[in-house]
């Protein structure tokens, strides 16, 4: 299906966000029931079969709770900080690529893009932080920034050994690269991939300041952390962008390392809606595994969290850099190939 | 059980409103916030066996600004009062408030004589729209009190009421 050009933006446009508010909305819902099954509970279940309404009641709820801008906040900060926070979430997913021709824009500097929206989106934590006139806020909103800072740079570096790797920075060709079956997937690259792609998704998780790195909203020290002073949508914002975040670091990951839309084994089809099915499919299932981490493990303390990135993580992906860099270029030397 | 009617609002959008409240009634967001033992029965609700979750109401906001239903678990003492009184005050509307156990309805057991540190109930402070009874009540008597206030905002009743035998 080919549209014109004004048409086919169009389209794209509210399909992403549809895609990113539905998510957010059923996300919240599975992130309840998930944890009340590991926690031996059964979560939401009044509301709706299986509690399928809950997301849209907390949203009548939340868009009909009074905004309420506090005494002494910074008014335009305030108010710019949730929107700074969802829409380069939003942007991000203008490259990812859902399927082979499936990709709203396949432009060859796609992850180099999602990298540098991402970055913005510690802007919105800080600013919503320091805005919001609260010393619980801007306390968290700190901790957001270092914590942030700290796990960019593993996480850039695991990216640039996989743009070694793959020589290309185009999502839709790095998926194409990793066709033919899951023993082609980045993955099984080489033996050092999967350790690259632990580091990935650690970093993932502190950087959608998920538990067990949620040191951003820690309940017990800060209140709420950053959104202590936003009420009703503003909050309601705030979660949309941390959720669309964390689909967008698990796409990532997908693209990267498991094999984007391409399927599992080979007599499986990975064409048109296939492709699609796949790649939900993968980043699903790691969404999933990101809530089996958070309620299952306790939050970290800010140091240790601090330690494992500049102390463990750094060193480690820089020495995976070298050894694939070495792989690469010293390798067909030795055996000979060209 | 005789109930108080709502002053109803002047002008009606009547699905509208009625679909505001249904939206309300099952998104009951509680405080994180507990006085005294009362809050350890109000955790056993949310914990596995009696599972708050059910109703949608497990999602404890620690921040004033994100909740909808404070839940006076416990005694107010005089020296807490002040900041009672500030955490109702920072909620922002629509808000409920649940005094759950004797205490928050009317100082329980510790009003005698000559007391001088306890308030003689939450409603002293701020209107109390749903008082549970006990010392401490139990889980499904919270339970009870959430789907008494979910009928105070939609003006029917989730489940069939159980009468005694």
């Amino acid at each position: 299906m080919t549209l014109t050009e004004p048409w086919r933006v169009l389209a794209f446009l509210v399909g992403i966000i549809a895609f990113v508010a539905l998510n957010a909305a059923y996300l919240v819902w599975l992130e309840r029931k998930v944890a009340g099954h590991i926690q031996g509970r059964i979560g939401p279940k009044e509301v709706g079969p299986f509690g399928l309404l809950q997301p849209l009641a907390d949203g009548i709820k939340l868009m009909s709770k009074q905004l309420l801008v506090p005494k002494g906040v910074d008014p335009l900060l305030f108010k710019v900080a949730p929107l700074l926070v969802l829409v380069p979430a939003v942007m991000s997913f203008v490259t990812i690529p859902f399927g082979e021709n499936l990709v709203a824009r396949n432009i060859d500097i796609g992850l180099l893009m999602i990298f540098a929206f991402a970055s913005v989106n510690v802007m919105g934590l800080l600013l919503g932080g320091w805005g919001s006139n609260n010393k619980y806020a801007v306390i968290s909103a700190a901790r957001a920034v270092s914590q942030n800072v700290a796990y960019e740079i593993p996480m850039l570096i695991t990216v640039v050994t996989m743009i070694m790797l793959t020589s290309t920075m185009n999502l839709n060709e790095m998926v194409i690269q990793q066709g033919g079956g899951i023993l082609n997937w980045h993955f099984f690259a080489n033996p050092l991939m999967p350790f690259a792609f632990l580091i990935f998704f650690v970093c993932a998780l502190a950087e959608t300041n998920r538990a067990p790195f949620d040191l951003g909203e820690a309940e017990s020290e800060l209140i709420a952390g950053f959104h202590t002073e936003y009420s009703g949508m503003g909050f309601g914002v705030f979660f949309m962008g941390e959720y669309a975040n964390i689909i967008i670091g698990c796409s990532l990951a997908v693209i990267l390392f498991l094999g984007g839309w391409q399927s599992p084994f080979e007599f499986l089809s990975d064409q048109g809606l296939w492709g699609v099915f796949w790649f939900l499919a993968k980043v699903y299932f790691l969404i999933f595994c990101v809530m089996w981490i958070r309620w299952t493990y306790p939050r970290t303390t800010l140091w240790g969290l601090l330690n494992l990135s500049w102390k463990i993580l750094i060193p480690i992906s820089l020495l995976i850099l070298l050894l694939t860099g070495a792989m690469i270029k010293v390798w067909p030397l030795i055996t000979g190939a060209s | 059980m005789g109930k108080e009617s709502l002053q109803s609002a002047i002008i009606k959008f009547a699905p509208l409103d009625k679909l505001l409240d249904l939206g309300r009634a099952n998104s009951l967001w509680p405080m994180t916030f507990g006085l005294a033992c009362c809050a350890i029965e109000m955790m056993a609700t949310g914990a596995s066996r009696f599972d708050l979750a059910r109703f949608g109401a497990e999602v404890f906001r620690p921040s004033p600004r994100q909740c909808d239903v404070m839940i006076v678990a416990g005694t107010i003492s005089k020296k807490m009062a002040p900041a009672v009184q500030t955490l109702y005050d920072q909620m922002p509307e629509p808000k409920w408030v649940i005094a759950m156990g004797n205490c928050a309805i009317s100082g329980g057991p510790f009003v005698f004589e000559g007391q001088y540190g306890i308030v003689e109930g939450a409603d002293k402070l701020f209107p109390v729209d749903v008082f549970i009874p006990g010392c401490p009540p139990r889980p499904e008597a919270l339970i009870e009190g959430i789907l008494e206030l979910e009928e105070k905002v939609t003006g029917h009743r989730r489940w069939p009421r159980v009468e005694a035998v």
